[in-house]
């Protein structure tokens, strides 16, 4: 279905998608790792990872810093050499097929690498040089992303005139340049304020929209559950589980959380007065969190047995959750 | 159709390209980012290397010329002491602005601007870059030995018509300097360690037969000297400079020729290894 909005773009875009799968067949898969390994010396970045991503999907790896993420996102962009295993991208090694891969993908780095010695709009149209596109087609497509980033009226200021935000959506525009199947973004919204980034998701939904491959990684469990499909949990280069958000939540926590705070100096000790309550309860240096189907219940449960928490608070199960539940530990530390 | 994205065939041409994983033969993208960065930015910078050894043709040419009077020139006729320092100042602006654009430029987009970075993320390889900024620096190098040569026929300091000559050969001067800058900037990681670049630059500069003749210096050191790179350019220009061509203008060619080579590969090497880890 995501086929819709490309097909209705006009006659002759129509003309030049005639190989374009049927709607019934499986989605082609446009990225196959099998036992993806990196090592740095004696550092294992990335320990066997394997996974394959169907195109239109938006696939997320979650994980905290260091798990890995980013040295994937390079093996996948051609410009980190994996030490062992398989990769494929459009079905073509990026070891051996550098440029040819990197014509097929958009990439979104973790830190802004915008031109600073060109202004906005040229930022775009030198970019598109460097795939080797011709101007003629570059103009009017460089217009049209300044449209989508919300920067048409800065088309022709300073890079570093452009604020957090600003530089991130011309940095996924930038990316968009050559119209690529698949777009990498690393930790996209890490660093923009809260506004920023819901403009950000807004685009980047877009693009899920019209059959764009996604691939991102982020340590933001909120980032995760709106924009990906599916997903990995990585931690230490391996992966942890995988699924839907949904389907991770449903599978490695409950429906509720009761969250308690007694103070930092009395988490740990009455934690014993809790036992019982609930599926599961952890016991984190803040807080103590129990792990319920039904959280109301659960903390009436608490507040029967004579216990006073400072704050309480009843949420749903976020990946943030299936992640403490599966490493022991926080995504953001 | 709102932003309408994945729809043409446009990127379908860059894709049906199968090149190695180190060269797209793309060089002019890098080239002509390189000029519409230099017209918005640096062209002040770029201005200033060129008045840099019209200044010391002047004030020592000139001036110290005034006292000098006329020296003993290549072919072992006399000439002015302006005519005889005006070709090696050339091969020193020459081996400047190559040593400037492949060096302090290209640890800067290396480092801190993370140009090559996002270059290299598109379906350029690291050849296209090493070409295309090698190319920025002779262009440079180009430019700044046709305004000093012209600088020179108006000083009255050209008298045969081989002197147009020295133009290429300024250009294969700075080739030779910016290939090697490139590679070595590229073990480089500190500021600190660039001003060692200032270090080997300034004596070379003074000492390599540029304002006087090799022959003050005891032998060991002239063999010294003659190792370095700069001397052969400043030979060689000053005999183009009165057309007298000898057994040695062969060697300094040569030498240049190597350097060239060698910095070439050194510099794809690593840029392999940096980028392509």
């Amino acid at each position: 279905m995501h086929n819709k909005a490309t097909v209705s773009s006009g006659a002759a875009a129509g003309a030049v998608q005639p190989a374009e799968e049927p709607h019934t067949e499986p989605r082609r898969i446009v990225i196959t790792a099998e036992n993806l390994t990196k090592t740095y010396g004696d550092v294992t970045a990335v320990d066997g990872i394997t996974f394959s991503v169907p195109a239109g999907e938006s696939f997320g790896l979650l994980g905290p810093n260091g798990a890995g993420k980013s040295t994937t996102m390079k093996m996948i962009g051609g410009v980190t050499r994996r030490t062992s295993g398989d990769l494929h991208i459009m079905g073509l090694d990026p070891d051996s097929h550098g440029p040819e891969v990197r014509a097929h993908l958009g990439v979104v780095p973790q830190q802004d690498n915008l031109d600073e010695e060109l202004r906005v709009r040229d930022n775009l149209l030198v970019y598109g040089r460097y795939f080797g596109l011709p101007m003629s087609y570059l103009k009017p497509k460089a217009d049209e992303l300044l449209e989508f980033a919300q920067l048409t009226d800065k088309a022709k200021s300073k890079v570093d005139a452009l604020s957090g935000g600003m530089k991130r959506r011309l940095t996924i525009a930038r990316s968009l340049i050559n119209e690529p199947r698949i777009l990498l973004l690393d930790e996209p919204t890490t660093g923009l304020d809260p506004q920023a980034r819901h403009i950000l998701w807004d685009r980047l939904f877009r693009l899920k929209e019209q059959g764009v491959t996604l691939i991102l990684t982020t340590h933001y469990m909120d980032e995760a559950e709106q924009l990906c499909d599916r997903l990995i949990v990585v931690d230490k280069g391996r992966i942890m589980a995988e699924g839907s958000p949904a389907q991770l939540i449903r599978e490695h926590s409950t429906r509720e959380v009761v969250e308690l705070r007694f103070g930092s100096e009395r988490n740990t000790t009455i934690a014993a007065e809790l036992d019982g309550i609930g599926e599961r309860l952890e016991v984190l240096p803040d807080r103590v969190l129990i792990y319920a189907h039904d959280g109301e219940a659960a903390l009436e449960q608490v507040a029967s047995r004579g216990l006073r928490p400072l704050t309480s608070l009843v949420r749903r199960s976020s990946l943030e959750d299936v992640f403490l539940r599966l490493t022991g530990r926080s995504l953001v530390e | 159709m709102s932003a309408g994205l994945p729809v043409t065939s446009a990127s379908d041409a860059a894709r049906d390209r199968s090149f190695g994983p180190l060269y797209s033969r793309n060089a002019r993208a890098v080239i002509s980012r390189g000029l519409l960065a230099t017209k918005s930015t640096n062209w002040l910078v770029m201005l200033s290397g060129f008045f840099e050894p019209v200044l010391f043709l002047i004030s020592m040419g000139v001036g110290l010329g005034a006292i000098v009077g006329s020296v003993q020139g290549p072919g072992g006729g006399e000439i002015s002491y302006a005519a005889y320092i005006a070709p090696a100042l050339l091969a020193v602006s020459a081996m400047n602005g190559a040593v400037y654009d492949s060096t302090w430029n290209v640890f800067f987009k290396m480092n801190f601007a993370k140009l090559y970075q996002g270059m290299l993320y598109t379906s350029l390889g690291p050849l296209d870059v090493a070409l295309g900024e090698i190319f920025l620096a002779l262009l440079r190098g180009l430019l700044y030995a046709m305004g000093f040569t012209a600088v020179m026929g108006v000083m009255g300091l050209i008298t045969t018509p081989w002197a147009l000559l020295m133009i290429p050969a300024s250009v294969l001067i700075a080739f030779g300097f910016a290939s090697i800058g490139m590679g070595i900037t590229s073990f480089l990681k500190t500021f600190q360690q660039m001003d060692w670049i200032n270090f080997i630059m300034l004596p070379m500069f003074l000492f390599s037969a540029t304002f006087y003749p090799l022959s003050v210096y005891p032998q060991a050191i002239q063999w010294l000297i003659q190792a370095m790179p700069l001397w052969h350019g400043v030979e060689l220009l000053r005999q183009i400079s009165v057309g007298t061509f000898t057994t040695a203008t062969p060697i300094h060619i040569g030498y240049y020729l190597v350097m060239t080579a060698v910095g070439m590969l050194l510099t794809t090497v690593r840029l392999r290894q940096l980028f392509l880890k």
